[in-house]
């Protein structure tokens, strides 16, 4: 391991590291513009310059120099520091200065730097250039003459998002960075090059010139658009959640978050219930919160057990979820699921419905099938994840399912049950593929498992694990991508069928034949509304989506942001948000409505804390007892049924990446997107336009 | 001045055939079989020995840098050798010469070249421009094919050597090595960070050297007559002959191929007729290609033309290129016009070399007619100094030194035009 010394301290590296990564070992910032962990090194902003002996009397970029052994390095030397200040000076010749009507200001690498190496005057008195302004799509908003060049965004796209649809044209004070060929950037990860840019070229279009950072208070919490759980800090001025911006956890997210987990924000502020509703006369009228419970007491007055049931939807949190499980408990009601799309999952095994390799496992995997899913659509940066892998060279990937552009090349198998049978029975040559592998993965997706036949998809599922050794020593190749937040966490709490219950599509069935006369609906919104029939409905949610406008009785529940809840992502990482702004109005924490409802009926619940509601968790299941640690290995055991499968291919069950829960569906700014990006209706300009 | 009997380029003016017949009739692919013979170490021991310098303009000693490609070649990973025949820079014409009126002397000793460093492919990198010597330079190799000599088998020496004609779109940052790689691979024409170098890592990942035309050129010749001969002509470490390209205020601009370390003026004097008007009518002259500083009349008088003469007054042989300026030139004109070059050329990558040369330019522009202050003289000088070294290639370097060059030597000429344009001013107010 080479040994060198910077700024006087001595240090051993591992060969291969730069000396500005050895540097950030020993606590030494070197500036840097173009530098990014992330992605590949470019070496042109040249802020990082150094002065290295032995080498050339001139400085050297820190930021593509291979540590060796002997080297001197120093940091902060007169040379380094003349050679800085000279780069600097450039940098903002051509800068417009704008920073009071710019939104990076007061987060913009280049002011920061402004500061140690500006000079204090301009030496610059010739014309500045300016740059005419792309446009990105609704996501990114650009003002180019802020541009300095560093093409992090070009690599970026190219890189991590897989779209190459940035790049620079143009030569000299001329190149301009621009979209090919003036198109948006078709990426569901878009909104994180606003992230990437050091300076206010690219800024976050739906948050333009609403805030400045420091009138914002950021809580740290998690995302449940999707089941990855990303990683968030949401970002609140007043009462209003003004943005959404990713948090480093190298296990989960690394430092992307996807464009709806950022942008559909916005819907935390439309369509939301904010009081009590009772439907009076054909139409929901506002109510006190007794009036509402009074309503349900009424109802459920003499009900039979059998007749009452419940679901809970994508985006419920595990207090809520067990609270109602132990109020149906107490009705005597075993008719509960957590299941709306009706997959096909076994909750009594954990592995079966987990992604056991774990994200971060993506890294070392060196064979990928992948079974009934849109991982770009279901699970964006977990997509980017397996792109990076890929793009290691080292990671062979293949697809069951639907043929799609997933931003990698794979090898197509087929379209559905029929290659998955093939491969189940080890007859088809993948297998030997997986076999020969040192770390096969199978990711399994909804568009495999919601379906009538899911359990038996699994069943199958299950027996290819086995026929291509997918569970080995220290390994577990196993995985279900799952797309909602709620869905593991509701499994883990036992949100699912008692003995005897009845599962959400014999629910379904019940309600329209009248043999289920109440409904509860925690926040479930993606079930056929009108084959709930003649039941009495009680909605608990933020939203008013599809099940408030059928409820009988609405209870207004709290956003993810607006409640510390528990969530357990797709490994089995048992997750909290964290409340960032207070509910709306009437609307409370989900358990507490649940806790209230459960004292009207008389039955009420044993616990009215938060402290008691987590201690109920933990004893409802251990994993709950892990909080913030890494997911614990599931012991792997059998499942799934045996059968035939219906010959219908697999096809995913997301539709509209930008529109897939009640918050997104009342997005105005993934309105926009669905219009563009999915729709294709791209504004064109007419040389008169703007 | 050189005899004629040691003469490498002897169809320099295309009086003779330019063909496989004629190149034979002046001693191209003689005993080229028996040359492989005598193996790679050989071959790379007598270019050693010949001290042979690159002709591109760095000067890096040739055989050196072939002995830095690996022995063997790793599976996977054959090695290249390119040829940057991208020549670009102002002032500079030797290349085409000899591609368009010897285009078989740089066939013969690309293969030689590519066997010495273990390589079956070659790549030859053509400027755009360069149409005609595209031709010329794709009918040796074919003819080449025909004879055999290069091909599979090449010469009958048992070595499977093929040699490829790229045409570059005419770009000038194209010729600076990593650049020429990465447009040759379909990539943008931007140069690469180093380390990692070519010879490790250059043409599709590849171990790589890039030469320069006159360099492979030269092989042949130096091979066949040992590499004493060529290190016997010219100066200690500026060994050899090279082909000068005189251009400007002369009576007779040509190509001439001339011992290295032959006085300036008795260059321009023997050779190009003398500068119009008289020696004396001399204002300065640029002595290798539009990168290098500028000399003035008193240095130049006496001068030698090599590397470590140049260097030692702060200039440099570059290409060879000798532009020179009678004193009917307006100096300050003239640099600017090279800094609106190469403000052009820059590739736009690092920010010194995008940023620095537009001003650069922009304030030459400004001396050009006087519109400045004396301070702008001294900021000017610092913005070159902020730019050279400060970038990924030597573009940036390129840039300043001809700024720097003009202040060195004529900074009472641009102190006179402000003062002349102030006076003006004044007046008409």
């Amino acid at each position: 391991m080479p040994k060198l010394t910077i700024d006087g301290i001595e240090i051993e590296v591992e060969p291969g590291l730069t000396v500005l990564q050895a540097a950030e070992r020993l606590g030494i910032e070197i500036p840097r513009f173009c530098y990014h962990d992330r992605l590949s090194i470019a070496g042109n902003c040249r802020m990082c310059l150094v002065e290295v002996s032995p080498g050339p009397p001139k400085p050297s970029a820190s930021c593509a120099l291979p540590v060796a052994e002997g080297m001197v390095v120093k940091t902060d030397s007169p040379m380094v520091r003349k050679g800085r200040k000279g780069v600097m000076e450039f940098l903002l010749i051509n800068h417009p200065l704008d920073c009071p009507i710019c939104d990076q200001g007061g987060e913009c690498d280049l002011q920061d730097q402004a500061m140690l190496y500006g000079l204090d005057r301009g030496r610059y008195h010739e014309e500045k250039r300016a740059v005419l302004d792309k446009d990105l799509g609704p996501l990114v908003k650009t003002c180019m003459t802020r541009c300095i060049q560093c093409t992090r965004c070009v690599r970026f796209s190219a890189e991590v998002a897989g779209v190459p649809d940035l790049g620079a044209v143009g030569r000299g004070e001329h190149m301009e960075i621009t979209t090919y060929v003036g198109k948006a950037v078709g990426s569901e990860l878009s909104g994180n090059l606003v992230d990437l840019c050091p300076v206010g070229a690219l800024t976050s279009k739906p948050y333009a010139f609403s805030s400045r950072p420091w009138e914002l208070r950021k809580t740290e919490s998690v995302d449940v658009f999707d089941a990855i759980g990303c990683n968030i800090r949401v970002d609140v001025r007043g009462r209003r959640v003004m943005r959404v911006l990713p948090r480093i956890n190298e296990d989960v997210n690394e430092e992307w978050i996807s464009d709806k987990s950022r942008h559909a924000v916005d819907g935390l502020m439309a369509q939301r219930l904010d009081t009590p509703l009772v439907r009076r006369g054909g139409k929901l009228a506002p109510a006190t919160w007794n009036e509402a419970f009074s309503a349900i007491a009424d109802k459920l007055k003499g009900m039979p057990a059998e007749k009452i049931a419940a679901l809970a939807g994508d985006m419920a949190d595990c207090e809520s979820m067990l609270a109602l499980k132990d109020l149906m408990t107490a009705l005597g009601s075993h008719n509960l699921d957590c299941r709306q799309d009706g997959a096909g999952l076994d909750p009594a095994q954990r592995a079966s419905y987990l992604f056991n390799s774990t994200i971060a496992g993506i890294d070392e995997a060196d064979v990928l099938l992948i079974v009934g899913s849109n991982p770009r659509w279901e699970a964006a940066v977990l997509n980017a994840r397996i792109r990076k892998r890929y793009l290691t060279g080292k990671l062979k990937i293949a697809v069951v399912g639907p043929r799609i552009n997933l931003t990698y090349r794979y090898e197509h198998l087929g379209d559905g049950p029929e290659t998955l049978s093939k491969l189940a029975d080890g007859t088809h040559p993948f297998v030997a593929t997986m076999k020969a592998a040192e770390r096969p993965m199978m990711i399994l997706g909804m568009g495999a498992l919601a379906r009538p036949d899911g359990a038996v998809v699994l069943g199958a599922a299950r027996r290819l694990a086995t026929a291509a050794l997918l569970v080995r020593d220290g390994w577990n190749g196993f995985n279900v991508l799952h797309t909602a937040a709620a869905r593991v966490g509701g499994l883990d709490v036992g949100f699912v069928p008692g003995s005897g219950g009845l599962d959400t599509g014999a629910i379904l069935e019940g309600a329209s034949s009248g043999k289920i006369g109440f409904v509860y609906l925690l926040g479930a919104d993606e079930i056929d509304m009108a084959r709930l029939g003649k039941a009495f409905v009680v909605y608990q949610g933020s939203h008013g989506d599809a099940g408030a406008n059928r409820a009988d009785v609405v209870l207004p529940g709290a956003a993810y942001t607006e409640k510390n809840a528990t969530y357990v992502n797709m490994e089995g990482r048992v997750q909290s948000t964290r409340t960032a702004v207070f509910p709306p109005g009437e609307a409370r924490e989900d358990w507490t409505v649940i806790r209230a409802l459960s004292g009207v009926l008389g039955k009420p619940l044993p616990y009215d804390d938060d402290a008691q509601m987590r201690a109920r968790l933990v004893a409802a299941n251990g994993v709950f007892a892990g909080r913030g640690g890494a997911p614990k290995a599931a012991p792997w055991g059998g499942f799934g049924e045996t059968g035939e499968m219906d010959p219908a291919p697999f096809v995913s069950p997301i539709g509209n990446f930008y529109m897939t829960d009640p918050i997104s569906r009342a997005s105005a700014t993934m309105a926009e997107c669905t219009s563009v990006f999915v729709m294709g209706r791209q504004a064109q300009g007419t040389g008169t336009h703007g | 001045m050189l005899n004629d009997k040691d003469r490498i380029f002897t169809n320099l003016y295309g009086f003779h055939d330019r063909g496989l017949k004629g190149a034979r009739a002046r001693g191209d692919w003689d005993g080229t079989r028996e040359l492989i013979a005598k193996g790679r170490d050989w071959i790379i021991e007598q270019v050693k020995e010949s001290g042979l310098r690159g002709r591109g303009g760095a000067g890096f000693p040739t055989g050196l840098k072939w002995s830095f490609m690996p022995k063997e070649p790793q599976a996977g990973k054959p090695h290249y050798l390119v040829i940057n025949a991208d020549e670009g820079e102002p002032g500079t014409c030797k290349d085409r010469d000899l591609m368009r009126n010897d285009p078989h002397k740089l066939v013969e000793g690309a293969l030689l070249a590519s066997f010495a460093m273990g390589a079956h492919a070659s790549y030859i990198y053509i400027r755009g421009e360069f149409y005609r010597e595209a031709e010329a330079l794709q009918s040796a190799i074919d003819e080449a094919y025909a004879a055999g000599l290069i091909g599979k088998n090449a010469c009958g020496s048992g070595w499977d050597f093929d040699l490829y004609l790229h045409r570059g779109a005419g770009a000038y940052i194209c010729g600076e090595e990593t650049a020429l790689i990465n447009s040759i691979e379909g990539k943008k024409g931007q140069p690469r960070l180093k380390p990692p170098f070519p010879a490790g890592m250059g043409l599709y990942g590849s171990p790589t050297t890039v030469n320069n035309v006159e360099s492979i050129a030269v092989t042949p010749t130096i091979l066949r007559r040992g590499g004493a001969w060529f290190a016997a002509l010219g100066r200690p470490k500026n060994n050899g002959t090279k082909v000068f390209c005189i251009s400007g205020h002369v009576n007779n601009p040509c190509n001439v191929e001339e011992e290295m370390g032959i006085p300036l003026k008795e260059l321009i004097e023997k050779h190009a007729g003398g500068v119009r008007g008289g020696w004396d009518n001399l204002l300065g002259v640029i002595p290798g290609g539009s990168s290098v500083p500028v000399l003035p009349k008193d240095v130049c008088d006496d001068v030698l033309m090599d590397f470590d003469s140049l260097r030692e007054v702060q200039s440099g042989l570059g290409t060879a290129a000798v532009i020179v300026m009678d004193k009917s030139t307006d100096i300050v004109r003239a640099i600017a016009r090279l800094s609106r070059f190469y403000k052009h050329e820059s590739c736009g990558q690092c920010t010194p070399c995008r940023e620095g040369t537009g001003w650069m330019w922009r304030i030459m522009e400004r001396l050009a007619v006087g519109d400045a202050e004396s301070a702008d003289i001294d900021l000017l000088e610092q913005v070159s100094r902020q730019i050279e070294g400060h970038t990924i290639c030597a573009l940036g370097d390129a840039a300043a030194w001809p700024v720097q060059g003009l202040i060195r030597h004529f900074r009472p000429l641009l102190e006179e035009r402000i003062k002349a344009r102030r006076a003006q001013t004044t007046r008409a107010a």
